[in-house]
């Protein structure tokens, strides 16, 4: 029976968020808070191999008392347990002290019942690292398997893993030790509609909450901004384009003038017998 | 911690079928300056197996050294692997800022190393400089999907590290003949204390121009309705002899696979020409094609941003202007062809 922790996040919906232009910060009321939407197909994919090898899903976030909503979204893809951290120490972390946070959690989980596979997103929309699930592998001593996606075995008497990372051009069949860490590539599942009963099941949820104090062995220099070596010195708008050409006209007009453009460059355009001289 | 320990700019290289690949070339381009600016060295590590050879390679790019670690074991990628050779060099060496491509090996080798030391990290930077005098690195980037910039400081451990997406950096001119100093190391490692094997590697074939490295690109984005009216941007690609790209929101809706993606969470690209055919130009999309050669927009929204971001566009229905683009091309070149014969 398989233990997976999925690690997720609550996060602002960076696709709509709106600027202050005057102060070139974001006006995060102006974004509703959702799931990371790598970490949905994290979830999804922990609830396919519980259906296919049997086990347990637990998810396990970091943030403020408000995140809790994340994690009753993970109840509703098919969770069956929450943890959440939640205390002003962790505030401002980056991502070694995030990862070096959520890995107390972990082992307090494992004290519960211990952990056979963590799977992570591939990074947050607000982030946009895919930094914190390494650094939990490195922490907890498992084999960090990143931008994966597909997960095409798991033997848990024989206790290995054999899954596809994803490259540039292609992809590359590992086949690790367990416990291990995944962090997951979209491409790897989609998250289907929940079900009623899940959904009912999310309403009434509340996951099990600690703060600093309940975890064990931290070392508090380690959390939060304290614990953070990169600090962000400065924020501005990227720079605004100019702006080029029109080319007006009728569509037939239009086309002509782009095509005398092109013409310019038709070098580029041997591939199609352009220029065989 | 003593940062006056440190120095030097290092770059990891990356190998793949032999080669090193162009960010790592595009890095040493950029170690170089802020080398130059600080007065030291510019060093690459070279892992694998049978790449000593490379360093050649290395050197006309502007390293000054090599270390390399060279052998069997080495034959993948493997985190734990190349994990243990860098830490083991930099603790001998201690460098002042290590920089990795933000490729998919680059990013794992650097987030566990950056876990390892420990030190700081910033992902996917695309401006680089360094404070002459102190040696502080200022690692800019996008951020929030692109909505801001922000330089990312790491003022209290070293060595000071980034990841630096591919295509922003400018490789130098190779300078033939130059040479540098080579560092044989061998890691303390054996085959045992590996817990992940490589059992295949899988290369798409079926991609038959790649995006990253095309002359021009064909993309499209939401405007086009429908899976159906995407099929207009592969017409004109196929007829330009292009690769054909994609927005977010097209990927996310699996009209196309995510390897067409163009942007913050896909690739940058810097094609001579790019088509951006009804994509609105969303910041996020914006940062992976803003370097391209030529950019042309067609949209029907005279108020689109991406009209901000283009050398030349066009106001009108993508149904009607691409059609009548590729009726017009294929006209002029195949006259063309025919003056020759």
């Amino acid at each position: 029976m398989l233990h997976i922790v999925a690690c997720i996040k609550q996060v602002p919906d960076t696709k709509i968020i709106k600027m202050n232009p005057k102060t070139n910060t974001m006006d995060r009321a102006s974004a509703p808070a959702i799931l990371n939407p790598y970490d949905a197909h994290a979830v999804e994919e922990a609830v396919r191999l519980k259906k296919r090898y049997g086990g347990t899903v637990s998810v396990l976030t970091m943030g403020p008392p408000p995140a809790v909503k994340a994690i009753k979204k993970c109840i509703e893809i098919g969770a069956d347990e929450g943890y959440m951290i939640s205390d002003r120490a962790f505030a401002g972390a980056d991502t070694l002290a995030t990862s070096y946070a959520l890995t107390k959690a972990i082992e307090k989980i494992s004290k519960i019942k211990p952990v056979d596979l963590i799977i992570c997103g591939k990074m947050t929309i607000d982030g946009d690292t895919g930094q914190v699930g390494p650094g939990i592998a490195r922490r907890l001593d498992m084999p960090p398997l990143t931008s994966v996606n597909k997960v095409k075995e798991i033997n848990v008497e024989e206790g290995y893993a054999v899954v596809h990372r994803k490259l540039e051009d292609g992809y590359e069949v590992i086949q690790s030790t367990m416990p291990c860490l995944m962090s997951v590539e979209k491409e790897i599942n989609e998250v289907p509609y929940s079900s009623m009963a899940n959904m009912l099941k999310a309403a009434r949820y509340q996951p099990i909450i600690w703060a600093v104090a309940d975890l064990e062995d931290v070392e508090r220099t380690q959390l939060g901004l304290k614990g953070s070596p990169t600090i962000v010195s400065k924020v501005w708008a990227p720079t605004k384009p100019r702006g080029g050409t029109m080319l007006e006209g009728e569509a037939a007009q239009q086309t002509e003038k782009l095509l005398n453009i092109l013409l310019e460059k038709k070098e580029l355009f041997s591939v199609k017998g352009g220029d065989k001289s | 911690m003593n940062f006056e320990d440190y120095s030097g700019i290092w770059v990891f290289i990356e190998v793949k079928d032999g080669e090193v690949v162009p960010v790592s070339l595009e890095l040493l381009g950029a170690g170089k300056e802020l080398a130059d600016k600080r007065g030291t060295e510019l060093a690459g590590v070279l892992i694998g197996d049978d790449v000593t050879h490379l360093a050649d390679t290395l050197y006309e790019y502007g390293a000054d050294t090599v270390y390399v670690y060279d052998d069997p074991i080495f034959k993948d990628y493997r985190t734990e692997s190349y994990m243990k050779a860098l830490l083991e060099c930099c603790q001998k060496y201690k460098p002042e800022v290590i920089l990795y491509g933000a490729t998919s090996t680059g990013k794992d080798l650097a987030s566990a190393v950056a876990t390892d030391l420990p030190t700081g990290l910033t992902a996917d930077s695309t401006i680089l400089d360094i404070e002459e005098d102190t040696g502080l690195l200022l690692a800019s980037r996008p951020a929030f999907g692109g909505n801001i910039m922000a330089t990312i400081l790491c003022k209290k451990y070293r060595p000071q590290m980034a990841t630096v997406r591919p295509k922003v950096m400018k490789a130098l001119t190779p300078e033939p003949g130059r040479t540098g100093k080579l560092v044989e190391e061998t890691a303390s490692l054996k085959e045992e204390d590996i817990r992940t094997k490589v059992l295949e590697i899988v290369r798409h074939t079926t991609q038959k121009v790649k995006i990253d490295e095309a002359d021009i690109i064909v993309a499209g984005g939401k405007g086009l309705g429908s899976p159906n009216g995407f099929q207009l941007v592969h017409q004109l690609a196929e007829t330009l002899g292009g690769a054909v790209g994609a927005s977010r929101d097209v990927v996310e809706a699996g009209w196309i696979e995510h390897h067409h993606q163009v942007g913050q969470t896909g690739v940058t690209v810097t094609p001579k020409i790019y088509f951006a055919i009804g994509i609105s130009g969303a910041i996020q999309h914006i940062v992976g094609m803003q370097n391209s050669g030529l950019i042309i927009a067609i949209n029907n929204d005279p108020n689109a941003a991406i009209f901000q971001s283009s050398h030349y566009g066009i106001v009108g229905d993508a149904f009607e202007i691409v059609p009548l683009l590729i009726e017009q091309f294929k006209q002029v070149f195949n006259s063309e062809v025919v003056d020759h014969v």
